[in-house]
């Protein structure tokens, strides 16, 4: 299954089996993409953020909205709409108003290339998970935009620290993901998730090659470095609400605030499902024919579980560690993590090449 | 329009699906939203007292070393990249070409490491 002829094929639908115009499909996906995102990032806070979370700390969580509190998150999305947007009256106005809108155009410039199903995927870029890292680094902008636009010395001082550990840790998680590319032997994701179904460990060929296996060192590596670059605890000296309120945060106020709340739990969901892309198999599953008709249906939500395994481990350590401190942290991705990656690269170039 | 660059339109699409979904939400929240103008709404936060100094103060960027090692890094990747998805085809020749590659730059990391500059100063 060759990527120019899925990309052709890309413009029959099989599930509804008549073709549809680029635009058609597009406009479709556009606002697929506009659904997904919130909704995932719903999914997420209001699985892990609320009820997990609460179940590790022996608490209920919240209990009053809905059954079990399932409508929690209307009632904060109504809270948010409902609050006046305000900006200090020395900040940089126009900056201050595009930050959120940066951070969120990064979450969803991710989510182009996540093949969900054989011919599932908004865009089938040859560059694939280069595009994907490339791309989520641009959060570093909006950050750093909030941060300095906001007049305020708190969302300063958690721009720059924000800044210096996105950074840093962008580098172990850039250099974690060769690993898998020297054994798929491609940067598109699509053609990564066949190689793992089609491969072998070593001549093994039971369950393909899931990489999580084979390169379970890249896999911590890449997990570790998502953690700090969705600045979630321990990585959460920028955001640390006992030193600097909230970082770069700080000044914003209802629907502006929620828009950084989007693009940082969308990005969560997003790389979860690069994650598990990766390393998990994507949407694919062992023993089943990659295009047998029900790989259309079945697959986004073999994807989507996966994803939400990979999303539980994230939130598990959130709740876990306590906070890092700036200089261990820099210390930790510099002389640690890269030399790591490093080792990670010619360990699995060599192996590639004996085998 | 080929392929190749349908993708990359879809890509831009997917680049101005943010400015939607702002645009929405805050028109349909400027229809709730109160809009009541205080003096003190719009002074900068420290922690509920009143400010200290001017609001566009200066902080000390302790890393900017880390920024220009991460350019180092970073270009590392991108040459890395390409290479690693033909491993297969340039066998052992390329693979010691990349040792040789990946190890002068572990000299610069491990330069600055000696030099002190991955403390924190």
């Amino acid at each position: 299954m060759s990527t120019a002829s899925m990309t052709a094929a890309a413009l029959v639908d099989p599930v509804l089996g008549f073709e549809l115009a680029y635009w058609q499909q597009t406009t479709i996906k556009v606002v697929l993409a506009l659904v997904i995102v919130p909704t995932a990032t719903a999914i997420v806070v209001q699985t892990f953020l609320f009820k997990m979370m609460a179940g590790m700390q022996s608490r209920m969580g919240p209990m009053e909205a809905g059954p079990y509190g399932a409508l929690q998150l209307m009632a904060d999305g109504l809270k948010f709409i409902q609050k006046e947007l305000l900006a200090p009256s020395a900040a940089d106005r126009r900056v201050y108003a595009l930050a959120p809108v940066v951070s969120l155009i990064a979450t969803f410039m991710v989510f182009v290339v996540i093949p969900v199903g054989p011919n599932g995927f908004a865009a089938n870029l040859r560059t694939g998970i280069f595009y994907a890292l490339a791309v989520s680094s641009l959060s570093v902008v909006g950050v750093l935009m909030a941060g300095w636009s906001s007049a305020n010395k708190y969302a300063l001082i958690g721009g720059i620290r924000a800044g210096g550990q996105l950074i840093a840790y962008e580098l172990p998680l850039v250099l974690a993901v060769i690993g898998v590319v020297i054994q798929a032997g491609s940067l598109n994701l699509q053609d990564i998730v066949v190689a793992q179904h089609s491969g072998e460990i070593f001549g093994w060929g039971g369950i393909g090659s899931p990489y999580i296996i084979t390169q379970f060192v890249g896999f911590l590596l890449f997990m570790i470095s998502i953690q700090a670059e969705l600045t979630q605890p321990p990585f959460d000296m920028p955001v640390a609400e006992s030193e600097v309120v909230g970082g770069w945060q700080v000044e914003y106020s209802g629907l502006q605030f929620l828009f950084f709340y989007i693009a940082e739990f969308g990005a969560a969901f997003g790389f979860s499902a690069i994650a598990s892309t990766l390393f998990l198999g994507g949407w694919a599953i062992p023993f089943v024919d990659l295009d047998a008709g029900i790989m259309h249906i079945v697959g986004p939500l073999v994807l989507f579980g996966k994803t939400m395994a990979v999303a539980f481990l994230i939130f598990w350590v959130r709740f876990s560690y306590p906070r890092f401190r700036e200089d261990q942290l820099q210390q930790f991705a510099w002389k640690f993590l890269i030399p790591l990656a490093l080792a990670n690269i010619v360990v699995t170039g060599i192996l590639k090449v004996v085998f | 329009m080929s392929d190749f660059l349908r993708d990359y339109l879809t890509v831009g699409l997917f680049a101005a699906a943010p400015f939607v979904l702002v645009g929405l939400m805050l028109g349909l929240g400027a229809l709730l939203r109160p809009n009541r103008r205080q003096a003190q709404k719009y002074i900068p936060y420290e922690s509920g007292v009143d400010p200290v100094g001017f609001e566009w103060s200066q902080s000390q960027v302790r890393y900017y070393i880390f920024a220009v090692l991460f350019v180092m890094f970073d270009v590392e990747a991108v040459f890395i990249f390409p290479w690693a998805t033909r491993l297969e085809a340039y066998g052992l020749f390329g693979l010691i070409e990349m040792l040789i590659f990946v190890f002068i730059l572990l000299l610069g990391l491990i330069y600055a490491w000696r030099k002190g500059v991955l403390r924190w100063v």
